[in-house]
């Protein structure tokens, strides 16, 4: 502990660095609005007509979506660019411009919705770049929704045409009602009256209703504070453990080792208490980690404090003993340093911490509770996000708690080639 | 803590008993037994891989023996009571670099179960027996070889030992720190602590040794006090040492003519009676060798050490 004290690099790399890593992924993820991100999307309007033209202000009202529909200006006094067309589209999306791009055909406003296949509806061009999964999936999704209540007059005439064939055709007079509500919505839609693109975020937009109502996180601004304050801090905290035990590489090196084990101290007791000291370590890390959190970034810290001190001390104890045994298995620092590194950043990346493992394909979710990284961000995420009670935390507590028993164990075993000749 | 005087005398501080240790095929020690009694130093010579480490280690409770005993003031070596007696003083500098010396005694002395006033008092006598008192605040790895030599020697005293293990000590020390270190060790054994101490220095051991044992390929070969060694070695014998001027090769005829031996351009021959030297000489001017000095004198330790072993103590 005086040597770490005054070794002011170490102490740098305990205890800045960590905190820099985490800063840098809380500005770039922890944002105060939702979590989904926004998708660029080019749209050309070779239609130009009234429903075209109420899609596409459908799709500029959508929160997910910054919609584009001609290139930025070069600079301010720059004359403002023409409309993309389907080409320049096309190219912009190679050129990373946008990951999506919507070309609505011209004679769409004729007939531009229809129910089921082959029904005679317009088909509209998407391009997308195949590296971005997600924005074609999110753009549909919103495409479709955006078309059902952006043109509610449309939605109508195509319903009517529908029941005027399957009821066996309107009476004139129906006919003449059906074609003055029609005009009415048709007036309403122009004066911007009705809810049409109203955005994703209100309630009731869209065919059926929908109420909104979030049992999680509903009073928290930024979700992803806590979670990269956890699976940074669980990474660092590895790096920190396996560094630190390894001072009893240099111990056996140097001969203090054996003169230590001369004394009263045997390596039960030597070990059990470096455990004890590196696990005070790692949870003081990850007091600074978390208190860092809470003054820049606003986490709610104080009113967590027992599920924190209870998952803090569980993380701590099991990465205590990961560094145990990782300095027990090798001969030399350099062996330590380039085993540490390997193992420890696979770990972090199976086990989430350089990546939300919900994102991930369900093998690598299953593969990732393998690691001491997945077992301590989900009992955070229990503690920070989901304010669920310490009780509910058993299984993680269990799983560290056992993990680091059962390697500081492993790690005794393998000490006793310093033990005795 | 006051410096406390044992009783130097018959008590037997360290005991042997036909020690073997085995590492493969290797025999590292082989049936070894001595006694060290409180307040008598005993010196341990051998070449290296002779087994002294491992006797040492032995000593320590650090290796575990095929066969024989070791105990410390009475103790099983390795139990708790023996360690708590026994105080080891490794070749290796096995001190703590980045933390002071203070520091590093507190942290021996915790090793020991010291706390308290006692471990305070422990540092205190520690510093002041090693002279590192104006020292003491400053980071191990500045020190001068000589006070990392004397800090190594102070952390294997913090709980007063009654039986110290000296190894080789005094290894890269400048001449005045190694006399300053032979104070320290002269005053532990004349406050009757028992000492074994291990060099491959002959000075060493006859200023510090009240007896020494010789040991080579894991066995004592001789043992005694540096008189009784010569004694029973060489009797009443001399030795003549001659350095000439002239073909080695001729030197080192001559030399092997009268069951010689030349090293480091002189020749060393075993006399019983001073009249012995003039034929010798008188043969070596037949051979046409130019005399340049001539010393007759009594067999050292070395001479011993050589004879019995074949090979320089520092080989």
């Amino acid at each position: 502990m005086i040597a770490l004290k005054r070794d002011r690099g170490a102490l740098v790399l305990s205890f800045v660095l960590p905190l820099a890593f985490f800063s840098i992924f809380a500005v770039i993820f922890g944002r105060d609005n939702n979590t989904t991100p926004t998708v660029k999307l080019i749209v050309v309007d070779q239609d130009q007509s009234q429903a075209s033209r109420a899609l596409v202000k459908g799709l500029e009202d959508e929160t997910s979506l910054v919609v584009m529909t001609r290139p930025g200006a070069k600079s301010k006094n720059a004359p403002a660019p023409a409309d993309y067309t389907a080409a320049t589209a096309e190219t912009a999306v190679k050129a990373g411009v946008a990951p999506v791009a919507l070309i609505i055909p011209e004679g769409f406003g004729q007939h531009p919705i229809a129910f089921g296949p082959g029904a005679g509806g317009s088909t509209l061009e998407l391009l997308n770049d195949q590296s971005d999964a997600i924005a074609p999936q999110i753009v549909v999704g919103l495409l479709q929704k955006v078309a059902l209540t952006s043109m509610p007059s449309t939605m109508a005439d195509e319903g009517m045409k529908y029941a005027d064939k399957y009821v066996g055709g309107f009476t004139p007079a129906q006919k003449a009602k059906v074609d003055e509500g029609l005009q009415e919505l048709r007036k309403a839609e122009a004066d911007g009256k009705t809810n049409a693109g109203s955005g994703s975020n209100s309630a009731g937009a869209g065919i059926v209703a929908v109420n909104e109502r979030a049992v999680v996180g509903e009073n928290k601004k930024s979700p992803m504070i806590s979670f990269y304050a956890a699976a940074i801090g669980v990474m660092f905290l590895m790096f920190t453990a396996s560094g630190s035990a390894g001072a009893l590489l240099d111990e056996a090196e140097s001969g203090t080792l054996e003169r230590v084990l001369s004394t009263r101290v045997t390596m039960t007791k030597l070990l059990a208490g470096k455990l004890v000291f590196n696990t005070g370590l790692a949870f003081v890390q990850l007091v600074a980690m978390f208190l860092w959190g809470w003054a820049v970034f606003k986490l709610d810290f104080f009113s967590h404090l027992p599920g924190f001190a209870v998952m803090g001390l569980c993380t701590a104890f099991a990465v205590a003993a990961f560094g145990m045994l990782l300095a027990s298995l090798c001969h030399t620092r350099a062996q330590l340093g380039a085993l540490s590194t390997l193992v420890i950043l696979i770990m972090s990346s199976v086990g989430g911490s350089m990546f939300p493992r919900f994102l991930m394909p369900e093998s690598m979710q299953k593969a990732g509770l393998l690691t001491i990284n997945a077992w301590a961000i989900d009992g955070f995420e229990k503690v920070f996000w989901r304010d669920l009670p310490v009780t509910d935390l058993w299984p993680q507590v269990a799983v560290l708690v056992g993990v680091g028993v059962v390697l500081f164990l492993i790690a005794r075993r393998v000490a006793r080639r310093w033990e005795y000749a | 803590m006051t410096a406390s005087v044992q009783k130097a005398g018959t008590e037997t501080a360290l005991e042997v008993g036909r020690l073997v240790k085995r590492f493969g095929d290797l025999t590292a020690v082989d049936g070894v037994s001595l006694q060290v009694r409180a307040g008598e130093c005993l010196g341990l010579l051998g070449p290296n891989g002779a087994g002294k480490s491992t006797l040492i280690r032995s000593m320590v409770g650090r290796v575990i023996q095929d066969s024989g005993r070791v105990t410390v003031m009475g103790h099983e070596a390795g139990s708790t009571e023996a360690r708590l007696a026994l105080g080891w003083i490794p070749q290796e500098l096995s001190i703590y670099p980045r933390i002071s010396c203070r520091e590093n005694l507190g942290s021996f002395g915790r090793y020991y179960g010291l706390k308290g006033h006692a471990l305070k008092e422990a540092i205190a006598w520690c510093l002041h027996w090693a002279a590192l008192e104006e020292k003491q605040d400053d980071v191990a790895k500045t020190l001068s070889g000589g006070m990392k030599r004397r800090l190594n020697m102070a952390a294997g005293m913090m709980h007063r030992p009654k039986v110290v293990l000296f190894d080789e000590p005094t290894v890269g020390v400048d001449p005045q720190s190694r006399n300053r270190i032979f104070e320290m060790i002269e005053a532990l054994r004349d406050a009757g602590t028992a000492i074994v101490y291990t060099t491959h220095y002959m000075e060493e051991a006859e200023r510090l040794c009240d007896r020494i044992a010789i040991i080579d390929h894991g066995r004592i070969i001789a043992e005694g006090t540096k008189e009784e060694l010569v004694e029973k070695t060489f009797g009443r014998c001399s030795q003549v040492l001659a350095r000439f001027a002239g073909e080695t090769e001729a030197i080192e005829a001559w030399a092997k003519r009268h069951d010689g031996r030349v090293t480091h351009e002189t020749a060393e021959f075993t006399i019983e009676q001073a009249g012995e030297i003039a034929p010798l000489l008188d043969d070596a001017t037949k051979a046409g060798l130019e005399l340049v000095d001539v010393t007759l004198r009594r067999p050292n330790l070395e001479s011993v050490f050589l004879h019995l072993t074949g090979r320089e103590l520092r080989d």
